[in-house]
């Protein structure tokens, strides 16, 4: 299959867009009544490469997923995959991409083993269920039925039931969703056995951290748009900074009462050399730093000089939630 | 591909389709029970209820001696002496049918000519008194009794029942395990890959075949051991009807499940279905009872067709040949619905 896939390379001449053994879309639009869930969108996935789309619920994640696992028909643009297309290759392209949905619940009175047996026997290559099983970490619950695994053990279940038919592209709609930090860590592992060996990946998710440590390259969504789209690194160094400081003013001393929270001088902090921004998100004020280690100590002495007494003060390293935050105004997870 | 050997037919997803719809089915406890356990526990009460027993000797009351002992020589009767009042009491406590009071020289029965036991009890008992009394047979008869298997209530019931059981076990079978897939998403997931959706369907057909072997033989077993209810036609007939009908309902079923997102609309569908036949199709008296206004609607009902041609092979051994009419309905029940959920069955 590798092989015909780089021939079909070879004889088509679209560029870089047509790589063969990836995925391109190109236009996507898909409205459901009045809500435009996926409002054009233009996207690349080379070969091996792990690629997130990361937004809040109700971003156009799933829709665009589903468009291009083929589960959903869009109103307008195209998806190419592997060289193929759902129109004419429908039958082969399931052959070559494994699925992992969103809230696939398996027959709780099948085992294991059963679930995996059904679901190789659907495709005409693939691992065996020792590989499909021993890659998903379940040896031990081989014999177990559905219903008596936990949550993690469910996921990994259906990843391995994307996995049997050897896929040349895995499409995981938020794989860790709803499941505990430890459990969350298992499939992140899995993940990136998956990378390592090769594998394409295209996942969605609305955690941050999740796509930063897996993702090659991310796209962020919001309301069925890309609005920004790199790798982990290049998005946060949008940021500004690589620090985020985050502190909250808390009641005024006596002496300066009524007129303290007014009298903080955002530009007086971000005059601070390495201060990039600032920005008050309910009481919460954030400023984007470069070297921290010398910042910190002039913020402290400025809001010392304006005698602002703090209630909170942290930092943290810039993540995409910042990315996020500073192109929407809005936090990820509230939504 | 091209190789045939069990490790292939193995493999095959038809085939892993059809066994796990199988074991999923005996997983479950309750489904074990309505198919199998039911339909034996429903014909084992009627068979006990209905059971042919000997003619009834029916209690009768009497004011004076020489009545009791008219009446008392019949063996169809058993007569007490009681005067008027102990005679009302008894009549009104169903104690006794009839209350035969002394009138000079003649008798006045008091019973409820509303109660066919009653009835019966007013015959005979005029009988027995007016031969006491020196009546002579114009005629002379004899009686010859018929107590034949074959004619019998169980017997008229068992194809009721197992028409009943049929159409339950294939319409819930189908039905549910369809619906509670789709609302689990494991649908949408099974569309997701390769599997062929003809497969899918299939494989509930093929797994609904081989527990109706098992469901067959088992009760139509119960009823021959037990009751020793007959097989008049050929068993080879009778296995064919079966496999239509089980076709038939699990056609009628698919189409009740192919658009239904939850459990609850497919039950009520489901009962909707299933409601008119329980009532209508002759599963415990005989549908030709209904006005004739209604006999059109009654006789095109799948179940009906499928409890006429049963009692037909079972109990009157006419040939499949000759109830082309009721294998029609069931054919025509079976092309069209399958038909119509194949266009409107909603995979995801």
């Amino acid at each position: 299959m590798r092989e015909k896939g780089n021939q079909l390379a070879v004889d088509t001449s679209r560029g870089r867009a047509a790589d063969s053994r990836g995925l391109c879309i190109r236009g996507l639009h898909k409205a459901f009544g009045d809500v435009r869930a996926v409002d054009g969108i233009d996207l690349e996935v080379g070969p091996g490469e792990c690629f997130g789309l990361l937004g809040p619920n109700g971003a156009g994640k799933t829709t665009t997923i589903e468009i291009c696992e083929g589960l959903t028909t869009p109103d307008a643009g195209t998806v190419e995959l592997l060289g193929r297309n759902w129109q004419q290759d429908a039958n082969e392209l399931r052959q070559l991409i494994g699925i992992q949905l969103q809230e696939t619940q398996f027959p709780e009175k099948l085992t294991v083993e059963e679930v995996l047996r059904l679901f190789r026997s659907f495709y005409r290559r693939g691992m065996t269920l020792d590989e499909a099983i021993a890659l998903a970490q379940l040896e031990e619950k081989r014999r177990a039925r559905v219903g008596g695994l936990s949550g993690g053990q469910k996921q990994r279940l259906a990843m391995a039931t994307a996995l049997v038919g050897d896929p040349e592209l895995l499409f995981l709609d938020e794989p860790t969703t709803g499941l505990d930090p430890q459990a969350r860590r298992h499939v992140w592992d899995l993940v990136e056995r998956l990378k390592q060996a090769g594998r394409t990946i295209i996942l969605t998710t609305h955690y941050m951290e999740e796509a930063e440590r897996l993702c090659d390259r991310v796209a962020i969504m919001d309301h069925g748009r890309v609005i920004a789209l790199g790798t982990p690194k290049e998005l946060i160094a949008t940021v500004g900074g690589e620090d985020i400081v985050e502190f909250a003013v808390g009641p005024p001393t006596a002496h300066l009462q009524g007129s303290a929270r007014a009298a903080l001088d955002a530009e007086a902090l971000k005059a601070i050399p390495g201060v990039q921004s600032h920005r008050v998100d309910e009481a919460l004020h954030q400023l984007s730093v470069s070297e921290l280690h010398t910042a910190v100590p002039r913020i402290f002495a400025a809001l010392e000089e304006q005698g602002v007494h703090l209630s909170e003060f942290r930092t943290h390293s810039a993540t995409l939630e910042d990315v996020f935050v500073r192109l929407t105004g809005r936090n990820l997870r509230d939504e | 591909m091209n190789r045939l050997d069990p490790s292939s037919l193995y493999l095959s997803s038809l085939y892993q389709l059809t066994a796990t719809r199988f074991k999923l089915t005996l997983r479950e406890p309750e489904a074990i029970f309505w198919i199998f356990v039911f339909p034996i526990l429903l014909a084992l009460g009627l068979g006990i209820a209905f059971r042919n027993r000997p003619a009834d000797v029916l209690p009768v009351g009497a004011t004076t001696p020489q009545f009791v002992q008219a009446l008392g020589a019949d063996k169809g009767l058993r007569a007490t002496e009681m005067d008027e009042a102990a005679g009302a009491r008894a009549l009104a406590t169903g104690n006794i049918l009839l209350l035969a009071v002394g009138n000079g020289d003649g008798v006045v029965y008091r019973y409820d000519d509303t109660n066919p036991d009653a009835r019966i009890a007013r015959l005979i008992a005029d009988r027995a008194i007016q031969v006491a009394a020196g009546r002579h047979d114009a005629v002379e008869a004899r009686n010859q009794l018929m107590h034949e298997t074959g004619s019998r209530y169980i017997d008229f019931v068992v194809p009721g029942l197992l028409g009943m059981n049929l159409m339950g076990s294939a319409m819930w079978g189908l039905g549910f395990a369809i619906v509670d897939a789709r609302a689990k998403k494991l649908l949408k997931r099974m569309v997701a890959s390769p599997m062929p959706r003809w497969q899918y369907l299939t494989g509930f057909l093929l797994s609904r075949l081989v527990l109706l072997a098992i469901e067959v033989a088992v009760f139509l077993g119960f009823a021959r051991v037990v009751f020793g209810v007959p097989f008049r036609g050929p068993l080879w007939q009778l296995a064919l009807v079966c496999v239509l009908i089980s076709l038939v309902f699990s056609a009628l079923g698919l189409l009740v499940a192919s658009r239904a997102r939850t459990m609850e609309a497919v039950s009520g569908l489901m009962n909707l279905v299933m409601l008119p036949m329980w009532i209508l199709s002759g599963v415990f008296f005989s549908a030709s009872r209904f006005p004739a206004l209604i006999q059109p609607l009654v006789k095109a009902l799948p179940l009906t067709a499928a409890i006429d041609v049963m009692r037909g092979n079972m109990l009157q051994e006419i040939p499949l040949s000759h109830m082309m009419a009721s294998l029609a309905i069931l054919l025509a029940w079976f092309a069209l619905p399958f038909a119509v959920s194949l266009r409107i069955f909603r995979w995801r």
